[in-house]
């Protein structure tokens, strides 16, 4: 049975909460009014995504709750709910202004044209498959990005959000595909080699000039895609006769002439003059559009840094290859006589270094260099084969350095450098994108006695530890008694040859088997640097590190810790303390005595970034532990409360979903009720006492990993 | 219909095994073989290793005994070991001890996969000893000239905690092998599997384009083994987009989107 729908009054008792009518007064009596002439599944999908949003933006929500009715009955829930999420994604990027902006243009949705959105392309479904497509395509690697609408700037590939001209899902994904594809095919096959705007310019209308040049090229890189991708060759054809009128008598002739297997964009240009006057210019649905602006930026920023990087990388290699010559004379007088030769056979690019006649492989970064190059010029130009002198670059300006995470605090605030995590937003119920600001940090080092005092204090519990763990040292053991084995087990042997003479069955396990060891474990530790672990936690903390150490190093485990902390989402950090590659040395011990008290604990892209870490490092088991001094929390932000506590459950769940094995060590003793819930996915113990943490955390980490 | 059972000290490869040379490689191994010198593949799956050592094997007339590696291979399982038949215990040689009595050629595949101590074992035979010491009978077997060891072993893909040691490395010859020139893997291709050039020709661009896909979340690329298997399937009635899925998008990968890209990619040449 058919659920009632809900009344007015119950429905505006909801919206009065949810969108804080006291303060906002809204008039939620109207929305409520006409939200009651729809069904009760109709009611419900509106009233949540009106919660949801709500926990965003109220604006937000009450412009989405005035829209939404009407816009039900022409647009699929899932298109409906794609541009809720979309508008909330916008407001988390670039603030109230232009997600207002998102959420009308839903109004500006013609039904006409929109009718086949049902069946449309998301660009969030299509990205992860259309990325790896475009990858395997030669040339440079191009990034998918989502933008307004389909172009290029020869770096990245712009798609927009939904994808719907055909009433078929697959047709429309193919049409992305065709998109990418044609796009593509304007980096690979030279498209972007010129000023657009500079040819543009000799014409009366620029505008109309770009267009028809841009038909020319579509036809160009079409024949070549027809050479290259015959297959997606006949899908083009087949929805371009679905979508776009056929092709002007006139055109149809230029089109001949483009499809010559040597045409370059030196045809397209040559022509440009018939077509200018041409009245019409055939657009086809597939083509994207021209921007020339970020064309030339691209252009333009990349130029000189790759010349300056492959003139550099040049010169390393020569030096490599003058040092693996050893023997042979030092020449230092001619300069090394340099050939590169590009070969573009079988939709692979490839280049042949030669040295003074003599071929050198080029390393993987050189090729990818050159082919950027080559892409940019349709050759090598010989000013790019000379390597570089000594000091003639800064290569502080020419490589990406990593930034120093403090250095951009002092200036505008921006997230340039910084690795982006997101947050799950439990009011929205759906992930925050690109949230957290994460940037790893050292610790500064402090030379001290801690580490010395710290075994001395607890000398006793050491000398336990090292005992317990060595036993724990899965060493090498002969397995008597086997089915199969490298020797016979002599015992086994006599004892069936016994009872065979006896008239018994004669067993088979006669064979003794080394058993070896094999403790494959990839732990990270991830500690709570917050400022509320300021004293005897913060010193507890370190002691535990200090112990966990030198058990670790027993057993050969391989380990690193990392300290958490944070001030609101921009800036969120983690210091490193021990990598996976660190040995545990003074220095690594001086780091754990420096640990000190920082900011707020907002934890969860300290987890996605510990996942993220432990899933690089081969290991049958990995192990997360976070040492914790109780629930999330941050400045002055939502992440206090529920959002925290549901953003770390969400992290948690998302590591174990991974195959890594979180533990969770808490100093809470208040509030214990969240913690379960919390913990979901983690086992987790609570210790009650500060001073019992050196003892137990050690203590624990034997019993999860045995 | 009976399977012959071959032991594989005694046997010869009769008819001569299919192989394109990439460049000098026979004439390197020939002469590795006869100055007794051990040799080492290099190269990634599938592009033509056990193919070698196979057209080696027929080349020289010697018997191939050929060992794949795997994660519990012993010493005893490669040397021997003593089993009990009827209330005795007998020495039973194993495979390298074999290979080292008849004079033939010991192919272990995937060393680095194998334990620790297998590597002791073939130190003495690597050098200039070429000896086998067999510990439990207390003997030393000398190789005879005709003994040839070769291992194999992936650069690409093994973590680092297998790498070959440098005490192992550093007493091979080492051949490095990787994917032939398109030309030729075309070449392969076709007279491997039947098909038509250009349809061999479209294989090579669909295994490029993979390959371009190695390390953007692909471990390997399409090796020319998988085209082959591709090739094959065409031949015998399968569409070259369905024979590339099964044979080739589905054996490199698990995860749902490259397998959806490989697709894609296959879907735009055919």
């Amino acid at each position: 049975m058919a659920q009632l729908p809900h009344s007015a009054a119950d429905m505006e008792k909801s919206l009065h909460v949810w969108l804080d009518t006291e303060f906002t007064f809204f008039k939620v009596e109207e929305l409520a009014a006409e939200l009651t002439a729809l069904a009760r599944d109709e009611q419900d999908f509106i009233l949540d995504w009106i919660r949801r949003i709500a926990s965003t933006h109220i604006t937000l929500a009450w412009q989405f709750g005035r829209r939404a009715p009407a816009l039900l009955p022409r647009m699929e829930r899932r298109l409906l709910e794609a541009w809720a999420v979309h508008t909330c994604d916008v407001f988390d990027r670039t603030g109230l202004q232009n997600a207002l902006r998102v959420m009308e243009q839903v109004d500006s949705f013609d039904e006409a044209k929109h009718r086949n959105d049902a069946a449309g392309a998301l660009f969030e479904d299509i990205a992860p498959v259309l990325g790896n497509f475009v990858c395997g395509l030669s040339g440079r690697r191009l990034r998918i990005e989502e933008g307004d609408a389909a172009w290029t700037d020869g770096e990245r590939i712009v798609l927009p959000p939904l994808i719907a001209a055909l009433p078929d899902l697959d047709d429309n994904f193919q049409l992305a595909k065709i998109t990418v594809a044609l796009l593509w095919a304007q980096t690979r096959f030279g498209s972007l080699r010129i000023d657009h705007a500079a040819i543009a310019a000799d014409y009366d209308d620029p505008e109309r000039a770009l267009t028809r040049l841009y038909a020319l090229e579509t036809l160009r890189l079409t024949a070549r895609i027809a050479r290259e991708l015959p297959g997606l060759h006949r899908q083009m054809l087949r929805l371009r006769t679905q979508l776009d009128p056929a092709l002007p008598a006139t055109w149809q002739q230029i089109q001949a002439r483009l499809a010559t297997p040597d045409a370059t964009l030196d045809d397209s240009l040559a022509m440009l003059g018939t077509a200018y006057d041409e009245p019409d210019c055939p657009q086809w649905s597939d083509q994207g559009c021209l921007r020339p602006d970020a064309i030339a930026a691209a252009r333009a920023a990349r130029l000189d840094k790759e010349k300056a990087r492959l003139r550099i990388k040049l010169a390393e290699l020569l030096d490599e290859h003058k040092a693996s010559q050893t023997g042979a004379k030092s020449e230092p007088e001619a300069p090394p006589d340099l050939d590169v030769a590009p070969r573009d056979e079988n939709g692979r690019l490839d280049f042949e270094i030669t040295l003074d006649g003599a071929p050198l492989a080029p390393p993987d970064d050189v090729r990818q260099l050159l082919t950027s190059v080559y892409l940019d010029f349709g050759e090598i130009p010989p000013e790019y084969l000379t390597p570089a002198g000594d000091g003639e670059y800064d290569p502080n300006l020419v490589f990406d350095q990593p930034e120093d995470p403090d250095a951009v605090w002092q200036g505008t605030y921006h997230e340039k450098g910084a690795e982006l995590y997101p947050e799950w937003d439990h009011g929205r119920q759906h992930y925050r994108k690109n949230w957290c600001v994460m940037r790893e940090k050292p610790v500064t080092p402090a030379y001290d006695d801690f580490y010395r005092d710290t075994l001395g204090k607890h000398a006793g519990v050491v000398r336990q530890l090292r005992k317990k763990f060595e036993a724990l040292r899965d060493e090498n053991r002969l397995d008597k008694r086997q089915t199969q084995g490298d020797e016979i087990d002599l015992d086994a042997l006599i004892e069936a040859l016994a009872d065979s003479r006896d008239g018994r069955e004669m067993s088979d396990r006669l064979f003794v088997r080394m058993h070896r060891a094999e403790r494959n474990i990839a732990v990270v530790f991830l500690v709570d640097m917050s400022g509320s672990t300021k004293g005897w936690i913060n010193e507890a903390e370190r002691e535990a590190l200090v112990l966990l150490c030198e058990a670790l190093e027993l057993l050969g485990d391989r380990y690193a810790i990392y300290g958490f902390s944070g001030t609101t989402r921009k800036r969120c950090e983690l210091f490193r303390i021990k990598t996976f590659d660190d040995r545990f040395d003074d220095e690594v011990k001086a780091r754990i005595s420096g640990i000190r008290p920082q900011e707020y604990t907002r934890m969860g892209f300290a987890l996605r970034h510990m996942t993220k870490l432990l899933n690089q490092v081969e290991a049958k088991t990995r192990v997360l532990v976070t040492l914790s001094d109780g629930r999330p929390d941050d400045y002055f932000d939502v992440y206090r409360g529920v959002y925290g506590i549901e953003d770390t459950r969400m992290a948690l769940l998302e590591a174990s979903r991974t195959g890594v094995h979180p533990f969770c060590i808490t100093l809470d003793r208040e509030a214990r009720d969240y913690l379960p819930h919390m913990y979901g996915a983690a086992r987790y113990i609570i210790l009650d006492d500060v001073r019992q943490l050196p003892l137990k955390v050690t203590d624990i980490y034997r019993r999860i990993t045995t | 219909m009976n399977a012959r059972t071959l032991d594989p000290a005694q046997h010869l490869i009769e008819k001569e095994p299919y192989y394109e040379a990439v460049g000098d490689e026979i004439q390197l191994f020939e002469a590795a073989y006869r100055q007794q010198i051990p040799v080492l593949l290099k190269g990634p799956t599938g592009c033509g290793k056990t193919r070698f050592m196979e057209h080696m094997a027929w080349r020289l007339k010697r018997p191939l005994i050929t060992v794949s590696c795997h994660d519990d291979l012993t010493a005893s399982d490669l040397v021997g070991r003593y089993l009990v038949k009827g209330g005795e215990t007998v020495w039973v040689d194993g495979p390298l001890t074999r290979a080292v009595r008849c004079g033939g050629i010991c192919y272990l595949d995937e060393i680095v996969e194998a334990r620790k101590d297998t590597m002791v074992v073939i130190h003495p035979l690597a050098d200039d000893r070429r000896t086998l010491p067999m510990e439990k009978l207390g003997q030393i077997v000398e190789a005879p000239p005709e003994f040839c060891l070769a291992i194999s072993y992936n650069p690409g893909y093994q973590s680092v905690l297998k790498d070959l040691k440098q005490s192992t490395r550093q007493r091979f010859v080492a051949l490095e092998f990787d994917y032939p020139s398109a030309a030729l893997e075309r070449r392969i291709v076709a007279s491997e599997s039947g098909v038509s050039e250009a349809i061999a020709d479209n294989l090579v661009r669909f295994a490029q384009m993979t390959r371009n896909l190695k390390g953007s979340g692909l471990e390997e690329g399409a090796s020319t083994r998988l085209l082959v298997h591709a090739g094959k399937l065409i031949a015998d009635g399968v569409s070259p987009v369905t024979a590339c899925k099964s044979a080739v998008a589905q054996a490199v990968t698990d995860d749902a989107d490259m397998l959806k890209a490989i697709q894609e990619l296959s879907s735009s040449i055919f």
